[in-house]
C-alpha cells in the first residue's frame, strides 16, 4: 500500500454515558401528559374513594326504608346518594374482581400453552375456542344462571368469560417472543424452562397483557351490573348499581332523572376505565 | 449460601489428538404444511446426511447460500432443534446418551452466537444481568455471576462502569454482539458456534469483532464453528472449510485447498461469484444462473446438477459420495468428477475453473 | 463539460419528527449522463437518505430540507403534484433492498409493471402488457410469459429483485436510483444482479446512483466513487483512485479493513469505535473522534471540501493529500 496508517489498539470508544431509565417511570411521565388519560383517571380516582370510603362519607343507611316509597324529590337525595356509594363498592368489586382473576390465571395458561407449543398448546387452545366462541354476555347469563345468583357465582362466571381472552393474548405473544434468539441463547446456557418462563418471557408477555386487560375493565364492570339486572347477581336489598336499575324500572316515568342515576354510574365509570386503559396504551406504546 | 468459587470450565477428557466434535450423518427433515388431502408429505430436506468432524483449537467455517442447511446444523449441534437422526460425540463422549455427557454439562461446554444482535438480548433486562444470567442458572452466587460478568465485559472492550448498567437498544450493533460473545464466554465453553455473527455489522465494526474473535480463541483455548456467506471473512479466520449445498456436504478441507484448490464446481462458482476489488478486472461473466433452490423433494442422485455445468446422466443416476481428492485425505469431494471409477466422461482431467 | 444529469448543490437534511437527526448536511456532487455513482458508506452515514429526498419520499411535515437538486433541468424540491408523480418513476426511478417492498403482493408483477407503464405514457392496455412482457425478458428472467402472471410471493429473491429492477426500468427512467439492491441476495444472486445493473445501463446510457456498503460491489458497478460519512461526502474519487489510493482517513481505514485473501493470520486494521449518532454530531469533523489523523483543527473546525480534477475531498489532515496549487476551495 502506498500509504502507512497509524491505528490505536483495540479500545472501545467512550460513548457519553446516558443513565438507563427505568421504563415504568417513563410511562407514568407520559401518561401524565395526556389530557384526557388524567382526567379519567381523576373520575375512575373519585369513584373509587367515593366507593372505598362509603361507610365514613354516607350520609345515611342504605339498607333503611324503600326506593319505591320514599321517592320524593326533597329528603330522597341523602338515601340514594348513600345507596349510590355503597353500590359503588359491590359494582366495582363484581367489575374489577373478574379481571385480575382472569389476568392471574389467563397468563399462566397462555405461557403454558405459548412455551411449550405443539399438541398440549393446541389442546389447550381449542378448548378455549369453544368458549371464546360465545358473545360474552350470553356466556356471563348462561355460567351464573347454571350457577345460580349470588355475588361470588356472577365473579366466578365473569372470570370464566375473560380467561379465554386473556389467554388468547398471552399464548400469541408468548409464541412470538419464544422464537426470539435471545430465549434460545437461554436455552442453551442449561437453564430449566421454569427459570426461562420466569426471567425472559415473563416480563415481555406482561406488558400486552395488561393493556388488553384494562380495557376488559369496562366491559367487567357493564356486564357485572347487567348480570346484578338481571337478577344473577346481588341479591335485594344489597345496593349495587345494576340492581338499582332494576329497582328504578317502575320508577321511570315518575322520576326519570334518579330512575338513570345508577346507569350514569355505570356508564361513567366504564368510560372512565376504557379512556384509562387508552391513555396506559398508548404510553406504553413509546419507542424508546 | 454457596461459599466456594463454582468452577463452570469443563475438563479436557479426550486430550489433544481426539477431535473435540464429531458429527456423523446427521438429518433433519421438516414437514412441509399442505393441502389437507395430499397424497405425499412433502419434506423439506434442511440438513441431509451431514458429517464432519473438528479438531481441538481449531476453526471450521462452514459456507453455502440459503437452503444449504448450515444454520439449521448449527442448531442441531447446539441441540436447540432435535435431530431426526444421526450422532454426536463431543471430546470422545456421546451426548445425552448413556454412559455419555449430561445434558446440562454439555450445554456449558458449547455455546453460540446468533447473527441478530438485538434480538439476541431480553430487551428488559441490564446488559450485565444478561451475562450474568447464565451461571447463575447453574448455581453459581448472584454477586460471583456479576463479578463474572464485568470482568468479561471489561474483556471484550466494554467497560463495566460505563455500560453494565446499559439496555440493548443502547447500545450500537457491534457493542450489542460483544455482549453476546461475553454472555458465551461466561461458561468457558470449549466450543463456541458462531452463526452469521458479524454478517449484519458494518464492515468497520465487523473487523474489530473478528479481531476480538481470534484473541479471545488464542486466549481461551477455544474451537470455532464458522458460520457465514462471507467467502473473504471465512477464509480469513477458518483453518478447515467446508462447503453445503441443498442439505449436503459437497466439498471439505483445509482452507488453503478449498481456496486455492477448489474440486467441486459449486465451490468454484461460490468462489468466483466473490465481486472482484480490482475495477481494471471486473466480473464478466456469472458463474452460476438462477437461484439456489428450496430444498423441497430434492432432485435425484446429485442435488446440483440442476445448475452445474458439467452434468450429466450419471449425475442424475447415481449420488456422488464425499471422496478423497487427487488422493489427500484432508480434502473431500462430492463430484462424479472426482471419481476415476464414476462414469463422468470428465473425470482425471483438470476442470477450468 | 457537459451538463450534468444531476446537479446537487449543500444538500441539507434535518429530521425534526419524534426522532430528530442530521441526516445530511451540505452534500454536493454532480453526475453526467450514462455515469454510475456509487455511494458507499456504513450505516448513519446517510446514503439511503440521500436516494430518498432525490425522489421526496421523507414526509413533509417532518422533514426540514435545504439547499438544491436539480434532475435532468428540473428543480425536484420544487415539484408538487402531478409534476411530482410524473418525475417518480419516470424521470427518476428506485431499486429497493428488499425486493418484497416494491410490489403489491395481491397483483401478479406483470400487472403492476404494465400499471406503472400506463400511470406514465398514454398507451393501451396491450401495448403496456408488450412493453412489461419486454422488460421481464431484458431483465432475463427465463419463462418470462409465465412469470408475468406470477405473484411476488411465488418468485425467488433473485426473480423478484429482476422483476423490481424491471419494473424500475419500465418507463425508461435517466436517472436510476439502487439502494442495496444486493445485499440481501445471496453470493451467486448478487453477481447476477450487478452485471445484469451493469448491462442495462450500457444500454440503456442512464445513470445509476448505487448505494452500498459493500466495496467490491461498488467496484463492480460504478464509474465513481463518493465515501460518506456521517452525513457528509468525505471523498470522491474515479473508482480506481479510491481503491488504489485513498485520501480520507475513513476511505483508508474502509479498504485496509476489509476482509481479503492477504490479511490471513494477521490482526485486521480496523476503525476503532463505532458510526457517529446523527442526532448529536461532534463539532468539527464527524470523522475526527475515531480518527488516527486528528488534530486541534479536526474537532474544532468542520473540513472545507477542496476539489481538483473531478477529485473532492474534505479533510484537513488526509493520508494521501490532494496537490492543492491548482485546487479550488468550494464551501
Amino acid at each position: 500500500m502506498a500509504f502507512s496508517l497509524n491505528f490505536a489498539p483495540q479500545v472501545a470508544v467512550p460513548v457519553m454515558p446516558t443513565p438507563a431509565r427505568g421504563y415504568w417511570s417513563k410511562v407514568l411521565r407520559q401518561l401524565m401528559r395526556d389530557p384526557v388519560a388524567m382526567t379519567a383517571a381523576l373520575v375512575v380516582f373519585l369513584i373509587v374513594c367515593a366507593a372505598v370510603f362509603a361507610p365514613w362519607l354516607a350520609p345515611m343507611d342504605p339498607y333503611k326504608g324503600s326506593m319505591i316509597k320514599r321517592l320524593l324529590p326533597i329528603g330522597s337525595e341523602g338515601y340514594m346518594l348513600s345507596r349510590l356509594m355503597y353500590g359503588g363498592r359491590l359494582s366495582l368489586l363484581m367489575g374489577v374482581t373478574p379481571v385480575l382473576a382472569a389476568f392471574g390465571i389467563g397468563t399462566s395458561i397462555g405461557l403454558l400453552a405459548g412455551y411449550v407449543g405443539g399438541r398440549l398448546n393446541m389442546i389447550i387452545m381449542r378448548v378455549l375456542d369453544v368458549f371464546y366462541a360465545f358473545p360474552s354476555v350470553l356466556l356471563a347469563v348462561a355460567i351464573s344462571g347454571a350457577l345460580g345468583p349470588g355475588m361470588t357465582n356472577s365473579i366466578l362466571a365473569l372470570t370464566l368469560v375473560f380467561v379465554p381472552q386473556v389467554v388468547r393474548v398471552a399464548e400469541s405473544v408468548t409464541t412470538q417472543v419464544r422464537k426470539l434468539d435471545y430465549i434460545e441463547a437461554a436455552r442453551m446456557s442449561g437453564a430449566s424452562a421454569f427459570s426461562i418462563i420466569r426471567v425472559h418471557v415473563l416480563g415481555n408477555v406482561l406488558g400486552p397483557v395488561f393493556v388488553y386487560a384494562t380495557g376488559l375493565l369496562s366491559v367487567s364492570m357493564i356486564l357485572a351490573a347487567g348480570l346484578s339486572f338481571l337478577g344473577l347477581g346481588v341479591k335485594p336489598p344489597e345496593p349495587e348499581w345494576g340492581l338499582m336499575l332494576n329497582t328504578l324500572r317502575s320508577a321511570i316515568f315518575r322520576n326519570p332523572w334518579v330512575a338513570a342515576l345508577p346507569g350514569l354510574l355505570i356508564f361513567i365509570t366504564s368510560i372512565g376505565f376504557n379512556l384509562l386503559a387508552d391513555g396506559v396504551r398508548s404510553a406504553m406504546d413509546i419507542r424508546r | 449460601m454457596k461459599q466456594e468459587t463454582v468452577n463452570l470450565a469443563s475438563t479436557d477428557r479426550g486430550g489433544p489428538a481426539q477431535p473435540l466434535l464429531m458429527i456423523k450423518d446427521l438429518k433433519k427433515y421438516f414437514p412441509v404444511r399442505g393441502e389437507l388431502f395430499q397424497r405425499e408429505r412433502k419434506f423439506v430436506h434442511a440438513v441431509d446426511g451431514v458429517s464432519f468432524s473438528v479438531a481441538k483449537g481449531k476453526t471450521l467455517g462452514i459456507v453455502g447460500e440459503s437452503g444449504c442447511g448450515k444454520s439449521t446444523t448449527a442448531r442441531l449441534i447446539a441441540r436447540l432443534v432435535t435431530p431426526d437422526s444421526g450422532s454426536m460425540i463431543f471430546d470422545g463422549e456421546g451426548v445425552a446418551e448413556f454412559g455419555g455427557i449430561e445434558f446440562k454439562e454439555f450445554r456449558r461446554n458449547l455455546q453460540m452466537v446468533f447473527q441478530d444482535s438485538f434480538a439476541s438480548l431480553n430487551p428488559r433486562l441490564t446488559i450485565s444481568e444478561t451475562v450474568a444470567y447464565g451461571p447463575q442458572a447453574h448455581g453459581v452466587s448472584k454477586a460471583q455471576a456479576t463479578e463474572r460478568a464485568h470482568s468479561l465485559l471489561a474483556r471484550v472492550g466494554l467497560r463495566p462502569e460505563q455500560f453494565a448498567s446499559r439496555y440493548p437498544h443502547e447500545l450500537s450493533g457491534g457493542q450489542r454482539q460483544r455482549v453476546n460473545i461475553a454472555r458465551a464466554l461466561a461458561f468457558e465453553p470449549r466450543l463456541v458456534i458462531l452463526d452469521e455473527a458479524v454478517a449484519a455489522l458494518d464492515k468497520s465494526v465487523q473487523a474489530q469483532v473478528l479481531n476480538l474473535l481470534q484473541e479471545l480463541k488464542a486466549e481461551h483455548d477455544l474451537t470455532y464453528l464458522f458460520i457465514s456467506h462471507d467467502l473473504h471473512v471465512v477464509h480469513y479466520i477458518s483453518d478447515e472449510v467446508m462447503v453445503m449445498y441443498m442439505g449436503q456436504v459437497v466439498e471439505m478441507g483445509p482452507v488453503e485447498d478449498i481456496y486455492g484448490n477448489s474440486r467441486h464446481p459449486y465451490t468454484r462458482a461460490l468462489l468466483s461469484a466473490v465481486p472482484s476489488m480490482d475495477p481494471a478486472k471486473r466480473t464478466q461473466h456469472t458463474p452460476l444462473s438462477g437461484d439456489p433452490p428450496n430444498p423441497i423433494n430434492p432432485p435425484s442422485g446429485c442435488r446440483f446438477r440442476e445448475r452445474c455445468p458439467h452434468a450429466e446422466a450419471v449425475c442424475a443416476a447415481q449420488i456422488p459420495a464425499l471422496m478423497a481428492a487427487q488422493g489427500n485425505l484432508a480434502h473431500t469431494v462430492a463430484c462424479h468428477m472426482n471419481d476415476p471409477q464414476s462414469a463422468h466422461t470428465q473425470t482425471l482431467m483438470e476442470v477450468a475453473a | 463539460m457537459s451538463k450534468p444529469l444531476v446537479s446537487v448543490r449543500d444538500l441539507t437534511v434535518e429530521f425534526v419528527g419524534n426522532r430528530r437527526a442530521h441526516a445530511l448536511d451540505k452534500i454536493s456532487f454532480d453526475l453526467q449522463p450514462g455515469e454510475v455513482l456509487g455511494l458507499l458508506g456504513e450505516s448513519g452515514s446517510g446514503k439511503s437518505v440521500t436516494l430518498r429526498t432525490l425522489l421526496r419520499l421523507h414526509p413533509q411535515r417532518t422533514t426540514r430540507i435545504s439547499g438544491s437538486m436539480e434532475v435532468d433541468g428540473t428543480d425536484v424540491l420544487a415539484l408538487q403534484g402531478r409534476e411530482l408523480e410524473a418525475y417518480r418513476g419516470g424521470t427518476v426511478s428506485m431499486v429497493f433492498q428488499e425486493p418484497g417492498l416494491a410490489f403489491d403482493s395481491v397483483y401478479t408483477i406483470g400487472q403492476q409493471i404494465t400499471e406503472a407503464i400506463r400511470a406514465h405514457e398514454a398507451v393501451d392496455h396491450r401495448t403496456a402488457m408488450q412493453r412489461a412482457l419486454q422488460m421481464l425478458e431484458r431483465v432475463q428472467i427465463p419463462q418470462a410469459r409465465r412469470r408475468y402472471d406470477a405473484y411476488p410471493h411465488e418468485l425467488s429473491g433473485g426473480m423478484r429483485q429482476r422483476a423490481m429492477i424491471a419494473l424500475a426500468l419500465a418507463c425508461k427512467p435517466k436517472l436510476l436510483l439502487a439502494d442495496e439492491p444486493t445485499t440481501a441476495l445471496d453470493a451467486t444472486v448478487q453477481i447476477q444482479i450487478l452485471l445484469l445493473l451493469r448491462e442495462l445501463q450500457k444500454e440503456t446510457g442512464m445513470s445509476v446512483i448505487f448505494v452500498t456498503h459493500d466495496i467490491g460491489a461498488a467496484v463492480e458497478v460504478a464509474d465513481k466513487i463518493a465515501v460518506m460519512y456521517g452525513g457528509r461526502i468525505v471523498e470522491e474519487n474515479s473508482v480506481a483512485g479510491i481503491v488504489h489510493s485513498p485520501r480520507h482517513p475513513y476511505t483508508a481505514g474502509l479498504l485496509a479493513s476489509t476482509v481479503s485473501t492477504e490479511n490471513r493470520g494477521k490482526p485486521l486494521l480496523a476503525v476503532p469505535g463505532s458510526p457517529p449518532d446523527l442526532s448529536a454530531l461532534p463539532p468539527g469533523c464527524s470523522f475526527a473522534p475515531r480518527c488516527s489523523n486528528a488534530q486541534q483543527q479536526c474537532t474544532r473546525e468542520q473540513p472545507k471540501v477542496i476539489s481538483l480534477n473531478g477529485e473532492r475531498l474534505a479533510c484537513w489532515n488526509p493520508v494521501l493529500p490532494l496537490l492543492k496549487e491548482e485546487a479550488v476551495a468550494t464551501a
